[in-house]
């Protein structure tokens, strides 16, 4: 490869960061170009729902590498400044500066944008979402002792948001369209699990509702549910899901998976797209997954990151397949939540420890084997949960439940 | 720099490590073969507990992303860690374990 080559990453997040850095890692000595929309260098989001939101991280920790760093492994940063389209056969990419920018190959990691909430009343003042350091710098001095906040959808963001916003005092409901907490990514027992963790707190959860209004003289005063409950609020937090900035891509011809919020760039296992030399990584990609034999696009800071590198490794050295368990985490007051495996079924569920005392594992089993697993405060048995999800070795039910038997020794 | 007695040799079992608190100090004290050595407990890159984390060939990996730090040295062992974890001296008096802070 000629070291005058040029390598573009659309979008400076996570994703676009991480593979900038694994790019120099990699020897890559030719020109990297990394095109962000925000005016932040590349930052980790986990903290937007958390400890920058509570106040305890300070914002320079967020960030992967001080602006130096960039300067010192010569990363051309283009911040503040959005890719308007790829010029596939001209090799470039216009931006919104009026500009261009040329590649030899081109990464785009442009991760997802809030899904908003539609119904009427959703664009008063006091309604906030949360994906960039700005959501979060704007909401935190709202989550005040004594505010009543509504938080609007019950997956991870939203339950880590009603946790930080009640450590600080706040009254919080979360307000939950399926049946239970976590539909999407845990089973309604694992769910509960997690909502009696919230109840014991002294946050309100309303299930199997969604909000049909919101009312206000120009700052929000009620939520009104579908299922007729009225909230009074001070401030309303929407989390509900995030959709894939796919579009650029799509505009250029690029293959993406379906609409709506599975979506995404499509990519096989070496994260390449159906366009030459183009890649995608991150939350954007729609991934083939080689353990899951499937694809998927994974909102994760796991994925966020070690794709970004899988990926970035294989644009400049020999392809590796990107092959890993999905791997998902959360804090909720003294709750580390993690999980293994992203299973579209399953037959039963079996109990390791205590997770209702904060302290065990759900392992979700079809036939004999362990295709998912969430962990309650036991982080250091992730390795082995993505183990056994990973080889797909048959285990006894009794054992998983057992824990006088160590789960390193039964994932082999 | 004073010796705090920290735990006994037998309380810490191979390979596996104990969470003391000295002062504000939060310290992660680890058995590795037989040698004690102690870190800091708070991983460089997030809020997480060390003393939690999976030990395996000299390292400890953080519980909560993974990050890996030589316990011996607390050299930071690559993304998503890049700050090194703090040192603390050891000794062993007896079946005493003592940090030195």
């Amino acid at each position: 490869m000629s070291t005058l080559e040029s390598i573009v990453i659309i979008g400076a997040g996570h994703t676009g960061g991480r593979a900038a850095e694994a790019l120099r890692g990699a020897g890559f000595a030719g020109r990297v170009v990394l095109v962000g929309e925000e005016s932040h260098l590349p930052y980790e989001r986990p903290p937007l729902s958390k400890e920058l939101l509570a106040g305890t991280m300070e914002l320079e920790k967020v960030t992967l590498n001080p602006e130096s760093y960039y300067d010192e492994n010569n990363i051309q940063l283009l911040l503040g400044i959005s890719a308007q389209e790829i010029e596939l056969g001209l090799g470039r990419v216009r931006l919104s500066d009026d500009t261009d920018v040329a590649f030899d190959k081109l990464m785009i990691a442009t991760g997802g944008r809030v899904r908003r909430l539609a119904c009427p009343g959703a664009d008063l003042h006091g309604v906030y979402y949360i994906r960039d350091i700005n959501d979060t710098l704007l909401l935190r001095p709202e989550l005040r002792d004594g505010v009543r906040v509504a938080v609007i959808g019950g997956g991870f963001i939203g339950l880590e948001v009603a946790a930080t916003a009640r450590r600080r005092g706040c009254h919080v409901t979360v307000i939950e369209l399926a049946d239970q907490v976590l539909a999407r990514v845990a089973d309604p027992a694992v769910g509960a699990l997690v909502a009696d963790i919230h109840h014991a707190e002294g946050v309100h959860i309303v299930t199997g509702a969604s909000v049909e209004r919101i009312e206000g003289d120009a700052e929000v005063a009620e939520v009104i549910c579908t299922d007729g409950e009225t909230l009074e609020v001070d401030v309303v937090v929407v989390g509900i899901g995030i959709l894939p900035n796919q579009e650029i891509a799509a505009e250029a011809g690029i293959a993406c998976g379906p609409k709506g919020t599975q979506g995404g760039i499509k990519v096989d296992e070496f994260g390449h797209t159906s366009a030459a030399n183009v890649y995608a990584a991150g939350d954007v990609a729609f991934h083939y997954n080689p353990i899951l034999k499937r694809h998927l696009r994974l909102e994760s800071w796991g994925n966020a990151q070690n794709s970004a590198i899988a990926v970035a490794r294989n644009m400049v050295l020999d392809p590796v397949a990107y092959a890993e368990v999905p791997w998902f985490w959360s804090d909720q007051f003294d709750l580390n939540l993690q999980v293994a495996g992203a299973p579209e079924t399953w037959d039963r569920l079996v109990v390791r420890g205590d997770p209702a005392a904060k302290k065990g594992i759900v392992f979700y089993m079809t036939g004999d084997r362990v295709v998912g697993a969430t962990a309650f405060n036991q982080g250091r048995e992730m390795r082995f949960l993505k183990k056994l999800v990973e080889t797909g070795a048959p285990v006894d039910d009794s054992a998983l439940a057992d824990e006088g038997k160590r789960l390193r020794d039964i994932a082999g | 720099m004073a010796a705090h007695l920290v735990a006994k040799t037998s309380e810490i079992a191979e390979d596996e490590a104990k969470k003391v608190i000295i002062g504000d100090q939060h310290v992660a004290v680890f058995n590795l073969g037989g040698e004690f050595y102690a870190t800091d407990d708070i991983c460089t890159h997030a809020y997480a507990s060390l003393s939690e984390g999976y030990i395996e060939d000299g390292c400890v990996e953080c519980p909560l992303h993974a990050g890996r730090f030589d316990i011996k040295t607390g050299k930071a062992q690559g993304v998503p860690v890049t700050e090194d974890i703090k040192t603390f001296p050891v000794r062993v008096d007896g079946d005493n374990v003592y940090v030195e802070i």
